[in-house]
């Protein structure tokens, strides 16, 4: 925070203008991750004194000879007894530029179901890559997921470079085996960094010793990365969550439906359609306490007015005439299986939630399971246990309103909850 | 024109947006109210969600009887200012009751004790979902907090055993006695919080600026004397400072720090110059290093 702060006064201005980057971390154990994000959040000034001389005392009881910053992030104490993290876990900083959430998730196998959490909001993957082993399977399966949750920009961190004598050979050897792995991954935008995540080469402050590396480091990315794009503006798509009726004599006749643009962008005076009913009207106004707004766009939870008196009711969706999603009952899934109790079975029937929409589904048909650490499909599967990754299609009891998750992660999302545990048991990704 | 957002207006539309699944999602949904800053900022963000009708849930308070009186008297005004209806759990009747019972000894606090409370209060009212101003900066163990977080029939937090949360899909499913704890701005940081309280000029209690008050230097912390609450020890010498408090807990454990700071851009300022957090001024995180941790499996915010 100190860096808002000149000659004494705060930077107000300099605050309120700054962009929020989402992003997640996956490793695993020894590859670095939470001296990583001790590093970004020490070398930025995140961290305050009182959370410095805690960590400097447990460093210190145990038998660490300098302060261990992966302490930082370690958080619950079953962890801190096994000393590897078990959950997602968010942390905070900022610089003059951008504020910054991390979703710090495990990257072992049996921590998939964390991963895909994580990647689900995020809008930047860092994937870390011992300098030293090259690309292992794990690099295979944290770049799997980061591509099935089509997340828009990854950053693969080739760690340990003090290890390897920062020898640039090493780095172009592991750049080469990844690309030429990323072709068969649906990414659009991959960047390679060398850092030294102990020293702190490459990751806040640029590297001495490795003159041969001209790209940008990591906190250089994380700040300018352009994530202006990374929601869909075309296609206006408002789920609505929440109907609004002040039943006041101020507002006597006022409904407001309330919910979070999903897509596009909205403005008053826009011919509208009301999915499931297909009457046409015009979007009065974008109604706020603050005032009326002259458009709407994606994240932003607004109110919006009707022109004309239509039925609306939670789970329904507003949209643009000529532009509608695809409307179904059967749906072609890639699930991610989340439940560590029962597998998800052929035939088996599940709740489901999409958008604002409540619904239920049954499992028709599994097409295949993927091996996340070599992209293989293995197929005549009838069930997808804890972890595992497969395409599924489902017959739900009413028609959802969706898009492609490719082109729209929020309409082209869902997740399935097991209705006796009442648990959400799978992440969903509609492919068509 | 670009389409983005400012991250505080982004983090108020995720806000906005979790109150109203709240809304939408439970039956009886309530929303904590403690007095405090966090609490405050719920409390405009929930007219903002439901404007221009009025939020449809109540406040509920969990009284220690240990209060700082400039939080009672902000709560009274805050409940007619807002038209909202506020319920009351006092931890004082679960002790007359015996459902709770007073830490003896030198550090005595209740805070533990409004767990006990807070479950009765809810149980009492049948509330399905309690809505906090807790946030995942605040604390290691709340760093791995869901915003929806499940909650068994005896409101235990199970670190294990917490539902994916993901995208903005968010399962507030439950069995008849199980309720939610739901965390609307889990991802603000304290800093968030201040600047949106600048940004949105929402007026505090008085405790958070600068004034004068006679305190006692007790285990590090500033602490406010008082005549039954905090008596002064023969080893301890009462004076009279400057200094405000960052956080409104109970008076007998929350430490004030001295300061200067009678604006929000005054605190702003030292908030952003400050070495400690927040937390580090309340003595009851202080007792283990996973105090937080053993409080929120046994039902604490």
């Amino acid at each position: 925070m100190e860096h808002l702060v000149q000659d004494g006064k705060f930077d107000h201005h300099g605050y309120l203008n700054m962009e929020l980057l989402r992003f997640t971390t996956a490793g695993s154990v020894d590859d670095g991750k939470s001296t990583l994000i001790g590093r970004l959040l020490y070398d930025s000034k995140s961290i305050f004194q009182d959370q410095l001389e805690a960590i400097e005392k447990s460093s210190k009881s145990r038998g660490e000879d300098y302060v261990n910053l992966a302490l930082l992030t370690d958080g619950l104490r079953s962890e801190r007894e096994q000393g590897i993290t078990i959950d997602v876990a968010y942390r905070y900083f900022s610089t003059p530029k951008r504020k910054f959430i991390i979703a710090d998730t495990p990257g072992h196998i049996q921590y998939t179901r964390n991963m895909v959490t994580g990647a689900s909001t995020a809008n930047l993957a860092i994937i870390l890559v011992d300098a030293r082993h090259g690309v292992v399977e794990q690099t295979y399966r944290h770049s799997f997921i980061a591509s099935l949750l089509q997340i828009p920009h990854i950053v693969i961190c080739i760690n340990k470079m003090d290890l390897v004598d920062y020898s640039k050979e090493k780095y172009d050897e592991v750049v080469e085996q990844f690309r030429h792995f990323a072709s068969k991954l649906d990414v659009q935008d991959v960047r390679f960094i060398p850092i030294s995540a102990l020293l702190g080469d490459n990751v806040v402050d640029r590297s001495t010793k490795m003159p041969w590396y001209e790209g940008p480091t990591l906190m250089y990315t994380l700040e300018t990365v352009h994530i202006g794009s990374d929601h869909n503006l075309i296609d206006t798509r408002f789920p609505v969550q929440h109907v609004i009726r002040p039943m006041s004599n101020e507002y006597h006749d006022y409904r407001g439906y309330a919910g979070r643009v999903a897509g596009g962008v909205l403005k008053p005076g826009d011919e509208v359609m009301h999915l499931p009913s297909g009457i046409t009207t015009k979007i009065a106004a974008i109604k706020t306490i603050d005032g009326d707004l002259a458009e709407a766009y994606p994240p932003q939870s607004v109110t919006i007015t009707l022109e004309d008196d239509v039925d609306i009711s939670r789970g329904d969706m507003i949209v643009r005439e000529n532009n509608v999603p695809k409307i179904g009952q059967d749906i072609d899934i890639m699930v991610c299986w989340m439940d560590d109790k029962n597998p998800l079975r052929l035939n088996g029937k599940y709740s489901i939630r999409h958008t604002t929409r409540d619904a239920r589904c049954v499992i028709k048909e599994i097409l295949y399971k993927v091996d996340v650490n070599t992209l293989h499909r293995i197929q005549d599967v009838d069930s997808l246990a804890l972890n595992e990754i497969g395409r599924v299609k489902i017959r739900t009891t009413v028609p959802l309103f969706y898009d492609e998750y490719r082109r729209n992660r929020n309409t082209g999302s869902l997740i399935i909850i097991d209705e006796g545990s009442n648990t959400t048991v799978g992440a969903a990704m509609i492919i068509e | 024109m670009s389409y983005s957002l400012t991250h505080l207006r982004e983090l108020e539309a995720e806000s906005i947006y979790v109150m109203r699944e709240v809304a939408a999602q439970f039956q009886k949904p309530a929303l904590l109210f403690s007095g405090g800053k966090d609490s405050i900022v719920m409390v405009y963000l929930a007219r903002k969600a439901f404007w221009p009708a009025k939020f449809p849930f109540p406040l509920v308070h969990i009284d220690t009887g240990h209060n700082f009186e400039e939080t009672m008297v902000y709560r009274d005004w805050l409940v007619k200012e807002m038209g909202a209806n506020l319920i009351v759990g006092s931890v004082e009747e679960s002790i007359s009751k015996g459902t709770a019972v007073e830490e003896k000894g030198l550090n005595a606090s209740r805070n533990a004790l409004q767990t006990v409370t807070l479950l009765e209060t809810l149980e009492k009212e049948k509330f399905d979902a309690a809505m906090g101003g807790a946030r995942r900066d605040e604390e290691k163990a709340r760093a791995k907090e869901r915003f929806f977080s499940h909650r068994d029939e005896f409101g235990q937090w199970d670190p294990k055993n917490q539902r994916p949360e993901l995208w903005n899909l968010f399962n507030g499913k439950k069995h008849i006695g199980e309720h939610f704890r739901v965390f609307p701005i889990s991802n603000w940081t304290e800093m968030d919080v201040w600047q949106y309280i600048y940004q949105e000029n929402i007026p505090l209690p008085k405790l958070y600026f600068s004034h004068q008050r006679e305190v006692i230097v007790r285990d590090g912390a500033l602490i406010s004397t008082h005549p039954e609450w905090v008596k002064v020890r023969p080893n301890e010498t009462p004076k009279t400072m400057t200094v405000r408090f960052r956080t409104c807990g109970d008076l007998p454990i929350t430490g004030a720090v001295e300061s200067d700071a009678d604006t929000v851009e005054k605190i702003i300022y030292e908030v952003a110059t400050t070495r400690v957090t927040e937390r580090g001024s309340r003595a009851d995180d202080k007792r283990s290093e996973t105090s937080m941790e053993d409080r929120k499996k046994a039902g604490y915010f």
